[in-house]
């Protein structure tokens, strides 16, 4: 389908350049970039994985030693497999409602709301103007044991009078759900917006019915906006320990909080094998998934 | 902007004709080894973050700069609007400018910020940081923190209480001065729960299932599960740590625990999301809340205090010691405890009392008769070894 997309057209690699007089300003404007990468992936990763080989006896006050001492990870692995897989869970828990929530409004905000486009689109944007910790704060009141919300929740026939939101799974999801939720419309809106809304009158001309129409131009063509969206929800998502922080339980930690405290409490080697274990897990996750999905585009 | 070629050397685009591939490439080779040697150090392992006298030598610039930099806890401080009495009497009277920060939440959190830092003698940015119990010991055995000068402090080797003068963790009390003492109990709700007058019920009672709160200080926690279970917290052995831990994690899986806590349990407790908890006494005491009172459990009270130290590098040292004697002139501490309403650690505080809130001299929570101290645990020194596997032990079961 690639072929049809409008964006094809405008790729068509960097602007032109003069072949014959390509002298050392490439490699100068490579250079920031290079050093960037160097500085702050490439230096802290070969640390982090060096670290997470140092002899687990090591401390502050005796130092670590370079052991190579790769048990650390299935030790690692063993001790906190629940948590990784729990951060998933609750990852791609997260992710598809922001599917389910996200879709519909970003259609809505590309196809249906005609001048209102751009008070929408600064809607979605708005929470940003206040800070992360402020707005995972506000759901600590909003979701309180005493506060109306599940209060009225009580008082519907079907729920229990013991009933709790707070410090549960389901509010840690909320607020990874709601914290994410803009990286999910926003790309997703960029796809939407650059269809070709005569390719959809094609299809009606054709007799395909509005869902067939939906269904065979509109959301193949919005799969590079689902995919990007979706890895830039699920990615953070994984590794993420604000909302487990505060709006969680002893029960609902991630590995995101288990990482913090061993690095708190001084033990770097199981911390760093924890953190490469889960950067390997998404990794690998997050290849499958763009492979399946097949969108070269994105890459 | 017009980036002129004709001068040499002017611009990152004006390099002489002869830098060709190769040379950037290797250019960008050189760099990344320069980049990378520390990473490369890295590979070999780290050495012990020790630090001494001689090791990490700071300067102090005291005379020249009449400033000070003070890293304390929230809540702790007497505060009347916006202003901060005796602080600025201090100033006033002093002439050296104050910089008070409440950016200490977490003994293990502000730990895991500075280490770093001063594990490398590098300076921190504070001539006063405020520490508890175990946290401070860890500090000094490390040698991040600098010696104190007595002769600057007359006040504090006179009016200190006998009681706080020689903990294990710094037995002259040569690096550290307290700032207040505290106990750590139980509060509730009284709004959302029946009265709660053991450790053991708050961790076993059913109706409090899933709406009690505990605390992330290991000492804090861990001497009322020592104590619930028979055991010293000021004296156990590991098998009774063992056992212990075991009981804690048994209690989380149970749900019972709703979360752990530093200062931020205070919140929930109002609003009921917690209805009982572990908690510190000047916090309860200054919620001044009628529905939550403090309660001495029947497994005793944790006793504990927060020290103010003076970090390697710092360059204000004989400010900060001008400072921690001004506190413990009697009529200062007993401004600062009427407010606070911690155990005041200042011997002659009493008396000033009596002219400032007579209501509060008999007040066990600030000035605890001799009856009540011995009610009273503190927590085993430990040597560094156990200390870290005791914290690992206990972040393993809090992590559920």
């Amino acid at each position: 389908m690639a072929h049809i997309l409008p964006t094809e057209t405008q790729d068509a690699g960097p602007p032109a350049v003069d072949q014959q007089r390509r002298g050392p300003a490439g490699y100068l404007l490579l250079m920031p970039g290079s050093f960037w990468l160097a500085l702050f992936f490439i230096v802290p990763t070969v640390t982090l994985v060096a670290t997470s080989l140092y002899d687990p006896a090591g401390s502050l006050e005796l130092g670590y030693k370079m052991t190579g001492h790769v048990q650390n990870y299935p030790t690692a692995i063993a001790d906190y497999w629940e948590q990784i897989w729990r951060s998933l869970r609750y990852a791609l828990v997260a992710t598809v409602a922001c599917i389910a929530l996200g879709y519909p409004l970003a259609y809505a905000i590309a196809f249906k709301a005609g001048r209102f486009k751009t008070i929408l689109l600064v809607a979605v944007i708005a929470p940003f103007f206040t800070s992360f910790l402020v707005r995972t704060l506000a759901w600590q009141y909003l979701l309180g044991d005493n506060e109306w919300f599940v209060s009225f929740l009580r008082w519907l026939p079907f729920t229990g009078a013991d009933l709790r939101l707070i410090n549960t799974p389901f509010s840690v999801v909320a607020g990874i759900t709601y914290n994410f939720l803009p990286f999910f419309v926003l790309p997703l809106y960029a796809s939407l917006e650059k269809i070709d809304h005569r390719l959809l009158e094609a299809a009606s001309d054709l007799y395909a019915s509005p869902v067939k129409g939906f269904l065979k131009v509109t959301l193949p063509l919005s799969m590079p906006g689902v995919v990007a969206g979706t890895l830039l929800t699920f990615i953070p998502a994984a590794g993420d320990y604000i909302n487990a922080e505060l709006l969680g339980s002893p029960n609902t930690r991630m590995v995101g909080n288990e990482i913090q405290d061993l690095f708190y409490a001084g033990d770097y080697p199981t911390a760093s094998a924890l953190s490469v274990a889960l950067m390997v897990t998404i990794v690998v996750l997050v290849a499958v998934y763009v492979w399946r999905a097949g969108t070269d585009e994105l890459v | 902007m017009r980036i002129s070629r004709a001068v040499p050397g002017a611009g990152p685009l004006a390099l002489p004709r002869g830098i060709d591939r190769r040379r950037m490439l290797q250019g960008a080779g050189i760099s990344a080894l320069a980049l990378g040697s520390p990473t490369l150090l890295s590979a070999c392992g780290t050495e012990s973050q020790k630090q001494s006298a001689e090791s990490c030598k700071s300067t102090d610039r005291s005379e020249e700069e009449k400033e000070l930099i003070f890293s304390n806890w929230p809540e702790y401080i007497d505060v009347a609007g916006k202003r901060m009495p005796t602080l600025e009497q201090f100033e006033t009277e002093t002439g050296i400018d104050v910089t008070y920060n409440t950016d200490i939440n977490d003994n293990a959190d502000f730990f895991g910020k500075v280490k770093d830092q001063l594990g490398s003698c590098e300076p921190i940015d504070r001539d006063i940081i405020t520490m508890t119990d175990q946290t401070a010991g860890r500090m000094i055995a490390l040698g991040w923190m600098q010696k104190l000068d007595k002769e600057n402090l007359p006040n504090v080797e006179a009016n200190l209480i006998e009681s706080l003068r020689s903990p294990g963790w710094d037995e002259n009390r040569d690096y550290s001065v307290p700032w207040q003492a505290g106990l750590t109990g139980i509060a509730y709700n009284a709004e959302y729960t029946d009265p709660v007058s053991s450790f053991e019920e708050l961790v076993t009672r059913e109706d409090l299932k899933g709406k009690v709160g505990l605390l992330t200080e290991m000492p804090d926690t861990m001497g009322f599960m020592l104590r619930m279970n028979g055991a010293d917290s000021a004296d156990f052995s590991d098998d009774e740590w063992q056992s212990a831990i075991e009981r804690l994690e048994e209690i989380v899986s149970s749900g019972q625990v709703r979360r752990f806590t530093g200062n931020d349990y205070i919140r929930d407790l109002k609003s009921g999301n917690l209805v009982a908890c572990l908690a510190w006494s000047g916090d309860v005491a200054a919620a001044e809340d009628d529905r939550i009172p403090f309660i001495q459990p029947e497994e005793g009270l944790n006793i504990w205090s927060d020290n103010m130290m003076v970090p390697n590098r710092a360059e204000h040292k004989a400010n900060a010691e001008a400072l921690m004697n001004y506190y413990y002139d009697p009529v200062v501490a007993a401004t600062l405890a009427a407010w606070v309403w911690y155990i005041c650690p200042v011997d002659g505080a009493k008396a000033e009392m009596e002219k400032i809130d007579p209501s509060l001299v008999d007040n066990n929570l600030i000035f605890p008769s001799d009856d009540f101290l011995s009610s009273t645990s503190g927590f085993m020194s430990l040597d560094d070894k156990t200390r870290q596997q005791y914290e690992k032990d206990f972040v393993q079961v809090i992590g559920g």
